[in-house]
């Protein structure tokens, strides 16, 4: 069972804000999720190599060669708040 | 030509008609134009199928091949200066600085982009009903879902809104909407086409794939997009050219009926169209057969581990400092990125950023995540036995029909239980299709083929012939 303290601790490490009445339902969801996926822990796995990536490619590399790469005007056309050189961020000590 | 019967065309059927002049690229594009810009302004009245509909098409005119048949384009799918914000209010207003790969190789074969269409936030879901813009409908029955996340793709297509249109499949966002939708829906092996440009969910699992009427239409849109690109390490292209499918008998061909996955849980009339569609291809000389896949009743846990844990680390790039929205007012770093976190995610996309932040944390990861990657070698390994003793494997695409709207949105597990017979393909990397078998209460049943990687051309010529075999008639749903 996944309780409101563990909900809190992972929200913290997501980065996510969860609102007072999101932190129940939110509980009761991730449990009944969890114990449904936990039934894989039925099965016998010890010699089994876990698969990260299906097709076998390492190393793939693209050509050494200088490109242009995004203007920074361009790159920073999207961003909500920009100084005169970069991405503008509240102050992480305020 | 007159608009209806340039609605009856097919997209290899109007490319060929372009090519011999008895149509031009601008009337068919004004034709598809109209008919989703009426849907876009109609909203939620509409099938609500488009986020942004095109004014014109592109200067310069359409290139050949394809000669300019228009192609709807998931939301997801950054197009340069075009809305992408893969159905989500964090990306409102986003308009990238380039286009992805895929969109950019069918615009060079003379495939112009036309909208791009509702889906699932971030693409997570199995009915459009998680979108910042609002559910799409299914143009089967307007009360009931398109099927996700591609859900405004599949609709779009099937309602003839659009010629045809681009997807994206993690765990069955392309074939389940189509099964819905009564149309063909193709996610290509894992690799055969870039992921460039796809605002990404699970970078190991997804694909892009078409979205069609037919199945020539799919192969000629994969012949178009597939391809090693520089840009995506992971790519890796087809290992031959992509064939316009032409087989009309089964002859030869090994079908295998995996057990575990049209057993329980697939509705009675599913069953009964799936049960149909294995009859039609003994008579087109096909042998059937049963196979084992012992593991794929526990792909679906594995997939709701693997795919959160790599969501949950994608969508950490949304922050509010590079692109889209930032919550106002915040009293600090920290403060500005969770508060435009909980105000710019829907309810399951944080639901799975939890589930997948969960997985991945300290105390967890052997019992989850490491758990899930080695059932994933069990799933692939599966397939591979399979192959050794048949050509393809042939399910059921959904366990039910269309749903109606709301009908499972308060239980996430029982719409994760929608993808059921399609995640096993997904985790194993090998491609499949979907094509319409047949109407259970009057709403279209899909018939899932896969084969082993790489045999596209394979694959899509069983289709063939077993769509001319049922003769589906998708045309009800034309709006």
């Amino acid at each position: 069972m996944i309780d409101r303290d563990e909900v809190l601790h992972v929200a913290r490490l997501a980065r996510l804000a969860l609102d007072e009445d999101e932190l129940t339902p939110m509980a009761r969801e991730l449990s009944a999720i969890v114990e449904h996926v936990a039934r894989i822990g039925e099965l016998d796995l010890e010699d089994v190599a876990p698969t990260s990536h299906v097709i076998d490619v390492t190393g793939a590399l693209r050509p050494d060669v200088p490109r242009a790469c995004l203007p920074r005007e361009v790159a920073l056309a999207q961003a909500p708040a920009v100084s005169a050189e970069g991405f503008l961020v509240p102050s992480p000590q305020a | 030509m007159s608009a209806t019967d340039i609605l009856e065309l097919s997209a290899v059927a109007a490319a060929a008609a372009i090519g011999e002049r008895s149509l031009s690229a601008r009337e068919l594009f004004d034709v598809y134009r109209e008919r989703a810009a009426a849907d876009r302004a109609a909203g939620e009245d509409g099938l609500n199928c488009f986020t942004w509909v095109a004014e014109q098409p592109p200067d310069g005119g359409a290139s050949e091949p394809l000669g300019g048949v228009p192609i709807a384009v998931k939301d997801l799918f950054c197009t340069e200066g075009v809305p992408s914000q893969s159905g989500s209010r964090i990306l409102e207003g986003y308009e990238p600085p380039y286009t992805a790969t895929a969109v950019r190789r069918l615009s060079a074969a003379g495939a112009p982009l036309l909208a791009k269409t509702n889906q699932d936030e971030f693409a997570m879901g199995s009915s459009t009903e998680n979108s910042a813009f609002g559910p799409a409908r299914n143009p089967w029955d307007r009360g009931r879902v398109p099927g996700g996340s591609s859900g405004g793709s599949a609709a779009a297509v099937a309602a003839g809104l659009a010629p045809w249109a681009l997807g994206t499949d993690t765990g069955g966002s392309i074939r389940q909407p189509a099964a819905l939708c009564g149309i063909v829906g193709l996610k290509p092996t894992y690799g055969a086409v870039s992921r460039y440009g796809m605002i990404a969910f699970a970078s190991s699992l997804d694909q892009a794939g078409p979205l069609t009427r037919d199945v020539r239409d799919a192969a000629l849109m994969l012949r178009h997009m597939a391809g090693l690109d520089p840009c995506d390490a992971t790519s890796l292209g087809l290992s031959e050219e992509i064939e316009l499918p032409a087989a009309e008998r089964l002859d030869g061909l090994t079908l295998g009926v995996p057990e575990e996955l049209t057993n329980e849980g697939i509705e009675a009339g599913v069953l009964e169209a799936f049960t149909a569609a294995l009859a039609c291809a003994e008579e087109l000389g096909a042998k059937v057969t049963t196979v084992h896949l012992a593991h794929a009743p526990h792909a679906l846990s594995a997939y709701y581990v693997l795919a959160p844990a790599e969501a949950s680390s994608n969508l950490a790039r949304f922050d509010g400092v590079r692109y889209g929205m930032r919550a106002e007012g915040a009293s600090g770093l920290l403060d500005m990125y969770t508060r435009t976190r909980h105000d710019g995610f829907g309810p399951e996309v944080k639901r799975r950023i939890m589930l997948g932040t969960y997985a991945l944390s300290s105390g967890y990861y052997d019992a989850y995540y490491d758990r899930a990657q080695r059932v994933r070698t069990k799933i692939a390994e599966d397939f591979a036995a399979a192959f050794e003793e048949v050509d393809l494997v042939l399910t059921p695409t959904a366990p039910t029909v269309a749903f109606e709207l709301g009908e499972k949105t308060g239980d996430p597990l029982a719409m994760y239980l929608n993808d059921y017979c399609t995640v096993p393909m997904s985790l194993a990397g090998i491609p499949a299709v979907s094509i319409p078998c047949g109407l259970s209460e009057g709403l279209p049943v899909g018939l899932q083929i896969a084969g082993p990687a790489f045999s596209e051309n394979r694959l899509l010529d069983a289709a063939h012939a077993l769509e001319l075999a049922i003769g589906f008639r998708g045309g009800a749903a034309r709006v």
